[in-house]
C-alpha cells in the first residue's frame, strides 16, 4: 500500500497517497480549471505545469474561483 | 453627437453603471438584475472554491466574462499583503488586469484604510495592473492614488452599505476638478437619486452593489439606477443654470392683462 500524506486544501485536513500529482488530485476534485486559480504553500501555480508537480507532506493547497461581492 | 462613453484604461463603455454581485438571492436573481442596470462591468469576491461539493454552479455559469467585464475586487482585505495575494490570484483565473483594489481598515466602519490602499496601488501599477482604487473622499488622498498610476478614482459615497447617500458633495466636486482620471462613486449610495447627484457633480461612474440587491425589489431598482444614472448624466452634460437667491419668473411680464 502507498505512503499516505497529509496535506491541506482550503484550510481543510485531506489524507492523500504520496508524491499525488497535482494534476491527478485536480481530477479526483472534480474542479473545472477555466473557473480557479491554484496556490501551493503561498505560491500561484501556473495551471500548464500541474503534472510537474509532486505534493508532499504538509503541503498547503489553496483554490479560489470567483463569487458575488461588492 | 459624439458617442458619451466611459473610457478606463483605453477600454470603452456605454454604460456608467458598474454593479456588484454581491448580496443577491440567488444567482439567477443576481444575473437578471445586471442585465436590467445594463451594466457591462461587474464587481466580483475571490474566494475558496467548496471543494466538497464541485458540483454546484459557479458565478461565471451564470454572468459570462466574455459579455460582462469582471471587475475583481479585494473585499474582505485588510492589508496590503492580503489585496496583492488576492489580485494576484484574481489575474490567475483568466488574465485579469483590471482590477478593483479595496483595503479595509475598520470592520465596523468599512472605511478603507489608505495608507495601505496607497502602497499596494503603486506595487500593483509595476506589476501591470489598471487599478481601480476604492477610497475616502479626501482630495489629497485621491492626489497621491492618481500619481500613483490609479487607473481611476473611486471615492465613497458614505460607509459600504449604509445607504445614506452622498455625505460631502464638496470633497468629491474638489476631486472632479483636479483629476482627468475617470471618477467612480463607490459605496453608500441608497437610492436612484443618489446616482443621479453623482453624475451631476461630474463623476464618470458609479458603482451600486446594496442599494440594488437589498431593495424590495431588486429589478425595479436595478431599472431606476441605470435611469438615473442616465438623467445625471445628461443633466451635467447640459450645464444647468445659475443658483440664484431670487426668483426669475418664467412668464413673460409683457402682454399681461
Amino acid at each position: 500500500m502507498k505512503k499516505k500524506i497529509k496535506i491541506k486544501i482550503n484550510g481543510k485536513v485531506n489524507k492523500i497517497d504520496d508524491k499525488t500529482k497535482l494534476s491527478d488530485l485536480f481530477k479526483n476534485l472534480k474542479v473545472p480549471l477555466k473557473k480557479v486559480a491554484i496556490e501551493l504553500n503561498r505560491e500561484i501555480v501556473d495551471k500548464k505545469n500541474l503534472n510537474k508537480i509532486n505534493l508532499k507532506a504538509n503541503d498547503k493547497i489553496e483554490i479560489v474561483h470567483f463569487i458575488g461581492g461588492g | 453627437m459624439k458617442k458619451d462613453n466611459l473610457i478606463i484604461s483605453k477600454k470603452k463603455f456605454n454604460s456608467r453603471l458598474i454593479v456588484g454581485t454581491g448580496k443577491y438571492k440567488s444567482m439567477v436573481e443576481c444575473a437578471k438584475a445586471i442585465k436590467i442596470s445594463g451594466a457591462e462591468i461587474v464587481t466580483v469576491a475571490v474566494r475558496r472554491v467548496n471543494i466538497s461539493d464541485t458540483s454546484k454552479p459557479l458565478l461565471m455559469d451564470y454572468i459570462d466574462p466574455k459579455k460582462i467585464t469582471y471587475l475583481p475586487n479585494t473585499a474582505g482585505c485588510f492589508n496590503s499583503d492580503e489585496a496583492l495575494r488576492t489580485l494576484r490570484l484574481a489575474r490567475e483565473i483568466g488574465g485579469w488586469k483590471l482590477v478593483k483594489l479595496e483595503v479595509l481598515g475598520d470592520k465596523d466602519n468599512l472605511f478603507p484604510e489608505m495608507i495601505e490602499t496607497l502602497k499596494s496601488t503603486e506595487i500593483l501599477t509595476k506589476e501591470g495592473f489598471k487599478v481601480m482604487v476604492y477610497c475616502n473622499d479626501d482630495p489629497l488622498m485621491a492626489k497621491r492614488l492618481e500619481n500613483a498610476g490609479a487607473a481611476a478614482i473611486m471615492p465613497l459615497a458614505a460607509p459600504i452599505g449604509s445607504g445614506l447617500g452622498i455625505l460631502n458633495k464638496v470633497n468629491i466636486q474638489i476631486i472632479r476638478n483636479q483629476t482627468k482620471l475617470p471618477l467612480i462613486i463607490d459605496a453608500g449610495l441608497g437610492q436612484a437619486s443618489d446616482a443621479t447627484i453623482a453624475m451631476e457633480l461630474g463623476c464618470d461612474g458609479v458603482l451600486v452593489n446594496t442599494a440594488i440587491a437589498k431593495a424590495k425589489k431588486p429589478f425595479e431598482m436595478a431599472k431606476a439606477f441605470k435611469n438615473a444614472v442616465i438623467a445625471g448624466r445628461q443633466s451635467f452634460l447640459s450645464g444647468r443654470i445659475e443658483k440664484k437667491v431670487m426668483g426669475s419668473a418664467s412668464s413673460p411680464k409683457k402682454g399681461i392683462i
